[in-house]
């Protein structure tokens, strides 16, 4: 049976009633009509960026909201641990791609839905494959990849005499979940606030200072920390990295951080919470997934049938105590890193004393970048000059020095350009030095 | 170099499987899910979508009550559903869809409507820890709710159409120990040490500290040190109003010295120590809220039927009579200090939670015993984790569906003066309920009939404003609005529904966090919602 016709379907009378009947609330654009269903249904793609807990439902979802051609990435296999929320895998499924199986799953579930898997990193593929979307969501646990897609689609972006080309714009609608706690917001890039503009929303990682987990313990955290980063590489007890998920590593962890324990007196080491430390395990559960989930599917509906007026733009929802939810506009940042057009400067006071070092420091630790391991170069008379690159271990090594040399040593001068590459991003960043006038001292 | 023989704890398959959800509940969380048993009435998306968020994290057993057959509109929005089960029945096919979800859930059907079974099935309901109800007509809710209210089994009430939804629970009396509540202070009784610990905490001068102590010292110490000062000051008054915190705060501050270029620099402890100050300062008397529940009827009169939770409120309120104060939670908030300090504080809060649990474990069993029930009616873990949370227990008393709808009129008047209330969409959606009860179909479930549906629709709505003696207008646009939807199921509005919904019932079986009291509307219009105690 055709597309076409399969919009004609009883099975899809639900919706037909809120597509093809005019209501009071719908977006000022809405006219009902059975092309809505058939657009759907046959022309708009969407993209699923994560294919987990956030990833399974909003599939489910948007096929059942009519979608057909959806498009879900996801790089990870299916765990034992995902069962208890991915409703999408079963036990068999456990190290196979989770795209693919949900993929697979859903296809056979609802008949006439093509979904396309992709076991692959989202940085594998570049902008010709994002373009391809009317919308984009995002399920993620991981606020890297989430920055990396929100760059990637404001790159999308065409402007014309400073003006934005409407028709570059793809939706990016997100959802995050935390234990009994989410969020869900839409983004129209260039449009309104973007992940960038309200990087402070996400809390920085808890980290415990080297100094009290070497010397003065007194968590069973600290203790579980010492064990993981001094005592695993000095000891390298299996003659490799790390690995969270390979249970014999997690027992040696959770030995010594008892052992550790037991020498300063400390209670509360149990192996969950060696596991919770190592693996840097977030809380999950099916109900607030599928909440959220709902929620990022309602509004892309909304996007692409406008029969409703679409969120603007953040909605924090929690159950914790009963069910509460909040829903506010978050403010596009004028001078956004990723999202406005304003160049970025960096001021500097003193060339002669500044180090490359502490504009490092400032890209990776200010609320404003939070950069994870940028890589630094600039043009100095056209020519590119390496300033600090740190994605192959031979490069870091030979331009780390670089980073105790002065801004003046390294010839840098006042608006030069420090171009920027970073996890964070798929594109590269400018940012421009601005020297104070010589007269301003430091104090 | 070989690791030595591994002591590790072997990890069940189902501690791997929940790992995520038992960072939430614990295990004794898990446990009480895995031995309810709860039953679906119909299976529509929106049932089927509560379903999957317990069968997923483990509930023990569930049974589907649905006589309906599978129609094609079923299938556009149930997930359970797939086009070959038209015409079979819902509850057997969605039943199959769902086991398949977790091999350790047991699940069952009734190819049965719920007024056959209510009518020829004594007490069926009552074997269930809680039921759940969709798309159930009023004259169904109605019976169902006292039948259930009598029972005392709680029951959850849930209704999606178009873009709203609506959720209502029904529970007699539901009592929580964990609330887990987002922040609490800390509690250190400071002003008011037990002898161990005011004997522990005067061993230290902080004035006559080097510098290197100093710097080790805990924050409790310091505040500790200075409310003294403060006491000393003030003719040995507590510290209560906010000058007087800022006094305490004052000389926390004095108290560091100006290095050589006159700077004064707080070190992490201080800094903390005047941090705690808002905090660690409340007044010792007994919460509000908790003097409430020691003084409930259920906790003063405890007769046979009395739930271990009273029990345990009777055993507290004997020992806060007797020692005029409640337990102490035991732990300490994390602060910069050297090992050997923190821990030896931590020791003497953990020693005292104990004792005291102790205290109460044993006026628990007294009581017990008086009352002639079983020894191990309460366990020793039970009274422990209970006094670990005294100062958070709660208790919720619900009120009667049926007698929402036949007895007490709600009063609504106050929320209705707000045009943008959502207390109009519960408004709409009794008015609903009565249409389909009258006329037998949604309103606007044809398209010619919309109009004049609306028409209807309104005529049944302004009767029940009159009858609940609001004087308030509905605006005809949300009339309209639910007219428009027909009676249509959005999947994405059920699941948004069915993840909420599950969560009040793993909160009602484990007996953790508070629920939801009592009616909750979401309008996914604007992405907005609100409770309501009704």
């Amino acid at each position: 049976m055709g597309d076409c016709q399969d919009s004609g379907q009883k099975r899809w009378d639900h919706l037909r009633k809120v597509l093809e009947r005019p209501g009071p609330f719908c977006h000022p654009d809405f006219e009902p009509s059975s092309d809505i269903l058939d657009f759907i249904m046959t022309a708009c793609k969407v993209l699923v960026v994560g294919a987990g807990g956030l990833g399974c439902e909003v599939l489910k979802n948007l096929v059942l909201m009519g979608f057909k051609q959806i498009h879900i990435i996801d790089m990870d296999t299916v765990e034992l641990s995902n069962l208890n929320r991915q409703f999408l895998f079963r036990r068999k499924d456990i190290g196979c791609s989770k795209a693919e199986v949900a993929a697979d799953f859903i296809n056979k579930r609802v008949s006439g839905c093509h979904v396309t898997p992709h076991f692959r990193m989202i940085q594998d593929y570049d902008d010709l494959f994002y373009r391809e979307f009317h919308i984009v969501v995002c399920g993620l646990d991981s606020i890297v990849a989430r920055r990396w897609v929100n760059g990637m689609l404001v790159s999308l972006l065409n402007y014309e005499d400073g003006v934005l080309d409407q028709t570059s714009v793809i939706p990016m609608v997100d959802g995050g979940t935390e234990g009994f706690k989410g969020n869900a917001r839409v983004i129209l890039p260039g449009m309104s606030a973007c992940v960038e503009c309200t990087l402070d929303l996400y809390p920085p990682q808890i980290t415990y200072p080297l100094c009290t987990i070497a010397n003065t313990p007194r968590l069973p955290e600290h203790c579980i920390e010492y064990v993981k980063v001094v005592q695993w590489p000095k000891e390298n007890p299996f003659r490799t990295l790390l690995d969270g998920d390979e249970p014999q590593h997690v027992s040696w962890i959770y030995e010594k951080s008892l052992e550790r324990a037991a020498q300063f007196n400390i209670p509360g080491v149990t192996y969950r919470l060696v596991q919770g430390v190592v693996k840097n395990i977030i809380p999950a559960v099916a109900s607030t997934n599928a909440v959220i989930a709902g929620i990022c599917a309602t509004e892309v509906f909304k996007i692409a049938t406008s029969c409703c007026v679409p969120l603007n733009n953040y909605l924090v929802f929690n159950d914790v105590d009963g069910i509460y939810t909040y829903t506010y506009e978050a403010e596009k940042k004028e001078n956004c890193l990723v999202c406005s057009l304003i160049p970025q400067t960096i001021t500097v006071k003193d060339p002669t004393k500044m180090k490359l070092k502490e504009i490092y420091t400032l890209l990776t630790d200010s609320a404003q970048y939070r950069m994870k391991r940028p890589g630094l170069t600039t043009n100095i008379n056209g020519k590119s000059k390496t300033l600090y690159l740190t994605a192959l271990r031979c490069l870091e090594e030979k331009t780390r020095p670089n980073l105790s040399k002065t801004l003046e040593e390294l010839g840098l001068s006042d608006g030069s350009e420090i171009l920027v590459v970073d996890d964070t991003s798929p594109n590269t960043m400018i940012i421009r030095l601005k020297y104070l006038s010589g007269d301003v001292e430091m104090n | 170099m070989a690791s030595p023989a591994p002591k590790s704890p072997e990890q069940s398959e189902k501690s791997k499987k929940y790992d995520r959800q038992l960072r939430l509940w614990g295990d004794h969380g898990q446990m009480l899910l895995e031995n309810a048993k709860v039953c679906l009435i119909n299976a529509t998306a929106l049932g089927t979508e509560i379903l999957k968020s317990l069968v997923l994290p483990g509930i023990g057993a569930f049974t589907i009550v649905d006589g309906e057959k599978v129609s094609e509109e079923d299938i556009g929005s149930n997930f359970f559903l797939d086009s070959d089960s038209v015409g079979m029945s819902r509850a057997q096919v969605t039943t199959n869809s769902l086991l398949e979800l977790n091999l350790d859930v047991r699940g069952d059907c009734i190819d049965e409507t719920p007024e056959h079974v209510l009518s020829h099935t004594q007490n069926f309901f009552n074997n269930f820890d809680l039921v759940i109800g969709t798309a159930l007509p009023e004259k169904v809710l109605i019976l169902l709710s006292k039948h259930l209210w009598e029972a005392n089994v709680p029951l959850i009430v849930c209704r999606s159409i178009g873009f709203l939804g609506y959720i209502r629970l029904q529970v007699k009396e539901h009592t929580v120990i964990e609330a887990h509540p987002d922040s609490e202070n800390p509690d250190l009784r400071l002003t008011n040490p037990w002898p161990e610990l005011k004997e522990h905490l005067d061993k230290v001068d902080i004035s006559k500290l080097d510098s290197k102590e100093r710097s080790h010292v805990p924050a409790l110490n310091i505040l500790y040190y200075f409310i003294k000062k403060f006491q000393e000051e003030n003719d040995g008054a507590q510290p209560v109003s906010r000058n007087d915190k800022n006094r305490i705060r004052e000389m926390i501050k004095n108290s560091v010295e100006y290095d050589e270029n006159g700077i004064q620099i707080l070190e992490e402890n201080f800094e903390e120590a005047i941090h705690f100050v808002n905090t660690c300062l409340s007044s010792q008397t007994i919460p509000k809220q908790l003097k409430t529940l020691l003084e409930d009827d259920a906790c003063t009169n405890l007769t046979q039927n009395s739930s271990p939770f009273w029990i345990m409120c009777a055993a507290l309120r004997e020992m806060i009579q007797s020692d005029e104060t409640i337990p102490v939670k035991g732990s300490i908030p994390d602060m910069a200090s050297d090992s050997e300090s923190y821990i030896a504080l931590q020791q003497i809060y953990h020693r005292k939670a104990l004792a005291q649990a102790e205290n109460v474990y044993r006026r628990a069993c007294q009581i017990v015993r008086n009352l002639g029930l079983p020894q191990d009616t309460v366990s020793e873990q039970e009274v422990k984790l209970f006094c670990k949370h005294s100062s958070e227990l709660h208790i919720m008393r619900g009120s009667c569906i049926a007698d929402e709808y036949e007895k007490n009129s709600p009063d609504l008047s106050s929320y209705l003066e707000d045009p943008d209330s959502l207390m109009f969409y519960y408004v709409i959606l009794r008015g609903l309920e009565r249409f389909i009860g009258e006329f037998n179909t949604y309103p606007g479930q044809f398209d010619d009939q919309v109009e004049p549906d609306v028409l209807k629709l309104k005529i049944i709505i302004g009767k029940l404003l009159s009858e609940w003696g609001c004087t308030q207008v509905l605006r005809d646009e949300r009339v309209h609005e639910v007219c428009r939807y027909g009676g249509a199921e959005l999947h994405s509005i059920s699941a948004i529904l069915g993840g909420a919904a599950a969560h009040e019932a793993i909160k009602l079986i484990t007996h953790q966090y508070k629920p939801l009291n009592n009616t909750f509307i979401y309008d996914a219009i604007t992405s907005n919602s609100a409770t309501y105690t009704l």
